[in-house]
């Protein structure tokens, strides 16, 4: 039903939270009870001087009669409603809903949203918990060393007999094992401080090149200045803490230097206009290989790509998100990516559409190949690195009609239940359904 | 002269204090701090129980597990694994792979002498 459609039922609801009678509401503005109920049941549409005039009366602004709640209100209830899994019907009520009960709507809305930010910080802390090797050796060293110093202590309180040498022996061990807790123990909640910290370090170095990559992504779209350039974004880049980050980052960098003289970003964009981001034939028209102009299409903003590149271990080497195609960052990726699909098959080029289990099931047209890196050497098998741009797909009516396959990010943080990649259960409880 | 024990730890001072502990009590213990070579090790030695921690270098607790117990002449050796890692995920694995018992760190040391004196008694 269309939003203005609905004038007549917000009248009526304004009107009861009034503790305004129809006949007396009706007798105010001049028109017929009967003609007003007509109204308030949308059986007659209303406009004018006498929208002007309800409003007048029920004290409102006329806009909150004639257009109702706002978009982004109604917007965050569909979006409730179809977390919940209503039926379709009752989510096609929303603009109903909130025009009735506005206040009720407001707080179902800001709940809704809430939960949404919550699950996105679990998302991210647990991935952070599970597999951040920096979080596990640091927790280990705290119990190890605890374990150390309970037992020593336990021996010197109950053993009486204990002799000189044993005592002062255990007596250092203790200092050591308490001075290195103590060490430990002040890293560990550093770390875990900085979880949180708005303002924080973001930890790994993988993690600090991705908030540099993010943060300079107008620069790394042309890097027109060269090596000189990526020189400077490095040295000055206040993202890029470590000696480790900033290794990773020049390595990056270098490749992008590389990739961009081969295809400009101005020739790339005319080429785009013409071919759209068909990769085969971006490629063939700059002579290019796929995986080559998926990293320079990854560059162009307008595009709003993202882009992963992974080796035969399944170890993600480059990381750049997109809006709802979640790339973890740490541990394994989902299994089911086309990422891992061209694995077995170099030079083989995969386009294939898949669904992330967002809020809103997203969807993606993803583009993966494989290619060999590094010198061939006589007897061994080669290098290979596999690269996936993803492209958000287009939003059109028949955009979720094509065979799509349904991935996640991870097992860990992945939703889906009854999943025949699920390697590990998830921490969201629908997952822990399938495995 | 006691069983014999062979203590896998990397860490010193968990040694010395499990080494005192179990030879206090007439215990022979040896102990290996290689996770690499920790399989060959017992091979060697062939101890009546080991008591083995979960990180090691070179090799984890989980794979020399999994190694000695594909030996038939260790596929009963009692083997009390120690760990930092209390998770359930790694005492579902500990567990299939064959481990006697397993213990989360920081352990008592009541916990630990009981179960070696548990162990070795329920392998006679």
């Amino acid at each position: 039903m269309a939003r203005d459609a609905l004038t007549g039922t917000r009248i009526r609801e304004r009107r009861a939270m009034g503790g305004l009678k129809q006949s007396d509401l009706a007798k105010q503005i001049g028109i017929s009870a009967s003609y007003l109920n007509l109204i308030e049941h949308n059986r007659r549409r209303i406009g004018g001087k006498l929208l002007l005039d309800i409003a007048a009366a029920l004290d409102v602004e006329p806009t909150v009669l004639s257009e109702g709640a706002e978009a982004a209100l109604i917007a965050a209830l569909q979006e409730a409603a179809q977390r919940a899994r209503l039926p379709e019907e009752e989510s096609a009520r929303a603009e109903e809903f909130a025009g009735r009960f506005p206040g009720w709507a407001e707080a179902l809305a800001a709940a809704h949203r809430k939960i949404a930010d919550l699950q996105r910080m679990v998302e991210t802390l647990s991935d952070r918990l599970a597999h951040d090797p920096e979080l596990a050796a640091s927790v280990h060293e705290v119990l190890s060393t605890a374990a150390s110093i309970r037992s020593t202590a336990s021996i010197l309180a109950e053993d009486k007999s204990i002799t000189a040498e044993w005592r002062d022996r255990f007596h250092a061990n203790i200092d050591a094992d308490s001075r290195r807790l103590a060490h430990s123990s002040k890293a560990l909640v550093g770390f875990l401080d900085a979880e949180t910290g708005e303002a924080a370090p973001s930890g790994s170095p993988q993690e600090e090149v991705a908030a540099f990559l993010a943060g300079h992504a107008q620069a790394l779209e042309t890097l027109e200045g060269g090596d000189a350039e990526a020189d400077r974004l490095v040295t000055t880049a206040t993202e890029l803490a470590s000696a480790q980050s900033r290794h990773l980052a020049r390595t990056i960098l270098d490749r992008m230097v590389q990739d961009s003289a081969r295809v400009g970003l101005s020739d790339l964009k005319d080429a785009l206009s013409s071919h759209g981001p068909d990769v085969i034939t971006l490629a063939g028209h700059f002579g290019v290989s796929v995986p080559h102009i998926m990293r320079r299409l990854a560059a162009v903003q307008q595009l709003d790509a993202g882009l992963v590149v992974a080796d035969r271990a399944g170890s993600l080497l480059f990381r750049k998100d997109t809006d709802g195609f979640a790339i973890p960052r740490h541990g394994a990726a989902c299994p089911l990516w086309p990422l891992f699909q061209v694995m077995g098959q170099p030079g083989q080029v995969i386009r294939a559409r898949v669904e992330m289990p967002t809020r809103d099931n997203a969807v993606f047209d993803c583009y993966a190949a494989a290619e060999q890196v590094g010198p061939a050497i006589l007897n061994a098998p080669p290098l290979l690195e596999a690269t996936m741009l993803i492209l958000p797909a287009p939003d059109t009516p028949g955009a979720r009609d094509v065979p799509m396959e349904q991935v996640g990010p991870a097992c860990h943080i992945c939703p889906r239940s009854g999943c025949r990649g699920r390697r590990e259960p998830s921490i969201l409880s629908d997952g822990f359904g399938g495995f | 002269m006691g069983k014999h024990v062979l203590l896998v730890e990397d860490e010193i001072n968990i040694i010395e204090a499990i080494q005192f502990l179990l030879s206090r009590e007439g215990w022979k213990v040896d102990t290996h701090s290689d996770g690499a070579t920790a399989v060959e090790t017992v091979r060697t030695m062939k101890p009546d129980l080991v008591v083995l921690d979960y990180m090691l270098p070179g090799k984890n607790g989980i794979d020399i597990l999994t190694e000695l117990r594909a030996d038939p002449e260790f596929a009963r050796l009692p083997i009390l694994m120690l760990t930092a890692r209390g998770q359930g995920r790694d005492r579902e694995l500990a567990e299939r792979a064959g481990v006697s018992r397993f213990m989360s760190k920081p352990f008592s040391n009541t916990e630990v002498m009981t179960a070696v004196r548990d162990l070795v008694q329920l392998a006679q």
